[in-house]
């Protein structure tokens, strides 16, 4: 594991997406749910991506998933790990693996929420892994 | 699917330079254009159609017609990234069979090396922020993590190996080694490539293609234009075009929009990939090809790495010969758009003017695949076949 420090830029905020960012200062992960066709959809959207109703809502998730790819980015000052996690919700987002060492990280491992401060905005859900769940 | 009228490219150039410290991105363009006409053996005032990308420079096709003081009929800025100029083609060929131009020309050029651009490496926001950005980019996407994670759920799923990926890049450097323009001409081996550098696991150094300044110009005309020229016509006889991205959260990194682009174009030209004498396929990496050819139907999905192996791609030896100048892997990439040069190895391929140790035998038939954006994200895809007559 490494001891420097990796810092996160800050996403910027818009109107739409706002109470997802609000969520995150609170520690917990949203995820847009239609109320029409009742999908879930990733990255969160006004209209459902699926079957384009404006009926959309947000909803927290459990905050626990599966990885689903990750690639550890080696040509950076501190190596991270790039990662999709699909949660048990069923969309796919995409994060990065923390708090566990780079090279430990493997498709299909359970990993939980956790969030992270960025430079001058809201905290990202990161994900790490939960061991011997 | 409905005959349309045939459009042919009569005319290609591929900037010679892979470092352009000395010239300007608008120099660059118009020097690319120059050089296509020459090669098609007409002149700037024939023009009366200009396609361009996000790599020229100004307000979209309008600064570059200005600078070079075109008089034209017909303009498209289509943006899809590195696949941009085979849509271009595919465009230009809807426009002429319409009666909006007869000449149209088509250019792209970057000076990335120049400008010391982290291409690939660094986190960068291209142009306007996309709606995804504030959900991916805090997370330090990159071009290669991201087209890393593509290969390792390929891995994943398939079997697919580190040592099947090189293959890729040992043939691209087999081809290279002929190309006297090619920014890398040494032959490498399948050890050089898993040894070389990680960048993003499971990608390596040599499974990344170079990056270049330069650029090329394409031209596509109309059937009267093409009998009157004495270049080998070349006829676009398929064309496809989509996009594909995370749909909606249900992320499939194991396809590309290949899978979509490529039916259409071999409905419309009523051929299948076993008809394929050659083919460019975009090779931002290693994994990049390999998932095209899967996608395309020259091997089954998750056989893409057996398919590859063993010099199956080399020119002469293969059975698939593919980039037969060095491709992006090797020779050129140039504003890290890869799709112009692939269309021009075609071209060359089906003209007989490709380096004769690696020019295919009776190559009447050339599919290119280009994609732009990120297979790891979000892309475009087109796909042409080209027809020798």
């Amino acid at each position: 594991m490494s001891d420097q420090p990796r810092t996160f830029a800050a996403p910027e905020i818009s109107p739409e997406t706002a109470p997802y960012w609000e969520a995150a200062e609170r520690g917990e992960l949203l995820v847009k749910t239609c109320s029409a066709c009742g999908k879930a959809h990733y990255y969160p959207r006004t209209l459902c991506p699926f079957c384009f109703s404006a009926d959309t809502r947000w909803e927290k998730a459990k905050g626990t998933g599966s990885v689903y790819s990750y690639s550890v980015m080696r040509r950076a000052a501190v190596p991270y790990v790039m990662a999709y996690v699909t949660l048990d919700e069923g969309v796919t987002m995409m994060t990065n693996i923390v708090d566990c060492d780079v090279d430990d990280v493997s498709i299909d491992d359970r990993v939980a929420v956790v969030f992270k401060a960025t430079e001058g905005g809201p905290p990202i859900p990161c994900f790490t892994p939960l061991r011997d769940a | 699917m409905g005959s349309i009228s045939p459009a042919y490219i009569a005319g290609v150039y591929e900037h010679p330079t892979r470092k352009a410290t000395g010239q300007s991105l608008a120099q660059l363009h118009a020097e690319v254009a120059r050089g296509a006409l020459d090669d098609a053996g007409l002149t700037k005032d024939d023009v009366d159609g200009y396609f361009c990308a996000g790599d020229a420079p100004g307000f979209g096709p309008v600064s570059m017609a200005d600078y070079m003081n075109l008089r034209l009929r017909h303009v498209d800025s289509t943006e899809t990234g590195g696949s941009a100029p085979l849509v271009h083609v595919a465009h230009a060929a809807a426009a002429i069979a319409a009666g909006k131009c007869t000449v149209a020309l088509i250019t792209l050029a970057g000076r990335p090396r120049a400008e010391n651009v982290a291409t690939g490496t660094v986190p960068r926001i291209v142009g306007m922020p996309g709606p995804e950005v504030p959900f991916e980019f805090p997370f330090a996407p990159t071009i290669v993590n991201a087209y890393a994670m593509v290969a390792r759920r390929h891995m994943h799923e398939f079997g697919t190996t580190s040592e099947q990926l090189a293959w890729i890049k040992v043939a691209a450097s087999h081809h290279a080694r002929h190309n006297p323009h090619a920014m890398l001409r040494d032959v490498v081996s399948v050890e050089d490539v898993v040894n070389s550098p990680m960048i993003a696991d499971p990608l390596h150094r040599l499974d990344c293609c170079v990056i270049t300044d330069g650029g090329g110009a394409l031209l596509v005309v109309s059937p009267d234009v093409a009998k009157s020229l004495k270049r080998p016509p070349v006829k676009v006889i398929g064309m496809g075009e989509s996009t594909k991205g995370q749909l909606g959260g249900n992320v499939d990194l194991t396809y590309s929009a290949a899978a979509l682009t490529g039916p259409v174009a071999f409905g419309q030209a009523k051929v299948k990939p076993s008809d394929i004498k050659y083919v460019s396929i975009y090779d931002s990496f290693t994994i990049t090809v390999l998932v095209q050819l899967e996608d395309l139907g020259f091997c089954e999905k998750g056989r893409g790495g057996r398919f590859v192996a063993d010099g199956n791609l080399i020119s002469g030896s293969g059975k698939l010969p593919f980039n037969t100048d060095g491709g992006g892997l090797c020779n050129n990439h140039p504003a890290n758009r890869g799709g112009m040069t692939k269309v021009i190895e075609a071209v060359r391929q089906l003209r007989g003017e490709a380096h004769p140790a690696v020019q295919v035998p009776n190559c009447d038939l050339a599919l290119v695949n280009g994609t732009g954006g990120s297979l790891g994200t979000r892309h475009g895809s087109a796909t042409l076949i080209l027809e020798r007559e």
